[in-house]
């Protein structure tokens, strides 16, 4: 089926790549341009915008947060999210799709209204602390995360083995873990990754849980943005880009990228 | 098997939903029907009937649908052809995908400013080729706002469109050809049938992170206020709670609605689901 018409779909296909990739490649050059503004193509060579990102103490601040509210949240949703996807993959009983879609429910919830409810009905109905509504708030985004791609981790999973483990003596917490969480370890590893990224890049459900002293490090790049329009938003941007091509490359190990394309 | 104690693996999870989403969500939902202590639809007649905020509303609707369609028109060409690319090939392009959707919208939304700025990338570029001598007003625009909106989204629509393409068996399509039917007609009867729940699913997450996305929004559209930076500039800026519970109803009805419809158009154009 090769003709001229695939030229097109080809020449098709590579316009839209480059407007998704152009955008971040753009980016990148400006971040090492040594003027106070955004020069394309630069004029010249500095890492000084990448030396004042550490200058500036509220990225400092806010990036110790953001990486706090992401780890303990990721424990906490863990927590709550494995033996969720465990009994949601291990059983069969009623409401199991209901409460599937309970659990999957806070990738379609705006992050912007979830935010605004846990304000309201959190922080200023019950006068909990900021920064443990913004934990909460954060373990939400990540339930899904975690609960999606273990189940699709578990799913691979035959539980006769379990059986035979427990016919062979060892009780129900042992055979877990000793048989059942060694076979689903790369999931964990991914979905704990993915909902890092997603609780580490997300504004809308962070917007209304910051204060003073309490922000996370998205809120702060976004109040910059609006003031300032030097090239160290782009330095911050760059570090953001290494770090998720590391987080891609673990993710494509352990669970594979083409689990975007295959769950849901 | 003790089967009754699964239960209790399930509960934590969803009692943790329960209390920090459902039920908020509830509350604010019901708080916006209730006025000066009584139960009224007061507070949406006269959302409905402020011009202000009505157009807020529809530009919101207008940039969402708009930013769908586009995200369509150009996620479906390139879904199919990523999806016939042979393993390796195909594995560069989801990968190509992905990245973007896994970093910042802060980010992303920041580098279409240094592009469409009055001393952007592109304004500089036409400049230089002698197109304009004033730089032409790109940024703080509607348009803006949806070049942002369809850069963020565009990867949810390939990535959902290749997980149905890549399923579909292409000697259908040969058959088909075979037997007479023209490569349009081939493609109209078998190919697009056979995408409709991906384009369902990418319609849906596309429309709904439009519709509620803050951040693009907020940087490309300046004063062009969309519904969810209404809602912060009602609560916390002017501290009007009332109308932001209203705003935050709305958004969270329309979604729904929006999940309900593209539900049944997907039955109607599959029936086998």
């Amino acid at each position: 089926m090769k003709n001229e018409r695939n030229y097109l779909l080809t020449l098709m296909t590579f316009l839209v790549y480059f407007f998704l990739l152009g955008p971040l490649l753009i980016i990148i050059v400006v971040s090492f341009g040594p003027d106070r503004y955004l020069a394309f193509p630069p004029n010249g060579f500095s890492l000084k915008w990448y030396s004042n990102i550490f200058e500036v103490s509220m990225f400092m601040t806010t990036f110790k947060i953001s990486i706090t509210i992401a780890l303990l949240g990721n424990f906490i949703a863990l927590l709550l999210g494995l033996p969720a996807a465990y009994a949601l993959s291990r059983y069969n009983f009623r409401f199991k799709n209901t409460l599937n879609a309970i659990f999957i429910s806070p990738i379609l919830i705006p992050g912007i209204v979830l935010g605004f409810t846990l304000l309201k009905f959190l922080i200023i109905s019950y006068n909990i602390p900021m920064f443990t509504g913004l934990l909460i708030g954060h373990i939400i985004l990540m339930i899904p995360y975690i609960v999606r791609v273990i189940s699709s981790s578990l799913a691979n999973l035959d539980f006769s083995i379990e059986e035979a483990a427990m016919s062979l003596g060892a009780n129900r917490f042992k055979t877990f873990f000793i048989i059942v969480l060694p076979n689903i370890h790369s999931g964990i590893i991914a979905g704990v990754l993915l909902s890092f990224l997603e609780s580490f890049n997300t504004v809308d459900v962070s917007l209304f849980l910051s204060g003073p002293g309490i922000s996370t490090l998205p809120i702060q790049m976004l109040n910059y943005v609006e003031y300032n329009f030097d090239p160290t938003i782009a330095a911050m941007s760059v570090l953001l880009m290494v770090f998720t091509v590391i987080f891609m490359f673990v993710i494509e190990r352990t669970l594979g990228l083409t689990f975007f394309t295959k769950s849901r | 098997m003790n089967k009754k104690y699964f239960y209790l693996l399930l509960l934590p999870c969803f009692l943790f939903l329960l209390i920090f989403m459902v039920i908020p969500i509830l509350v604010t939902t019901l708080s916006s029907f209730y006025l000066d202590g009584r139960i009224t639809l007061e507070g949406y007649r006269s959302f409905l009937t402020d011009h202000y905020f009505l157009n807020i509303l529809f530009r919101t609707l207008r940039i969402s649908l708009l930013t769908t369609t586009i995200c369509i028109i150009l996620g479906f060409p390139v879904a199919y052809y990523v999806s016939k690319l042979n393993v390796k090939l195909k594995f560069i392009f989801i990968a190509a995908a992905v990245f973007p959707l896994l970093i910042s919208p802060v980010v992303r939304s920041f580098s279409w400013m240094a592009i469409l700025g009055r001393e952007g990338i592109f304004n500089t570029l036409l400049k230089k080729i002698g197109i304009i001598n004033e730089p032409i007003q790109f940024l703080y625009t509607e348009l803006a706002i949806v070049i942002g909106l369809v850069h963020l989204f565009l990867p949810l629509m390939i990535i959902a469109l290749i997980g149905v393409m890549e399923n579909i068996d292409y000697d259908l399509v040969k058959a088909a050809q075979s037997l007479g039917a023209s490569r349009f007609t081939s493609f109209i009867k078998i190919v697009f049938p056979l995408s409709v729940p991906g384009l369902v699913v990418g319609s849906v997450l596309v429309f709904v992170g439009s519709l509620t996305a803050y951040t693009t929004p907020q940087l490309l559209g300046g004063s062009r206020r969309v519904m969810s930076t209404l809602l912060y500039q009602q609560s916390l800026t002017l501290n009007n709670w009332y109308t932001a519970s209203i705003i935050a109803t709305i958004m969270i009805v329309a979604t729904f609605i929006i999940i309900g419809i593209m539900n049944k158009i997907a039955q109607k154009l599959n029936p086998k689901g």
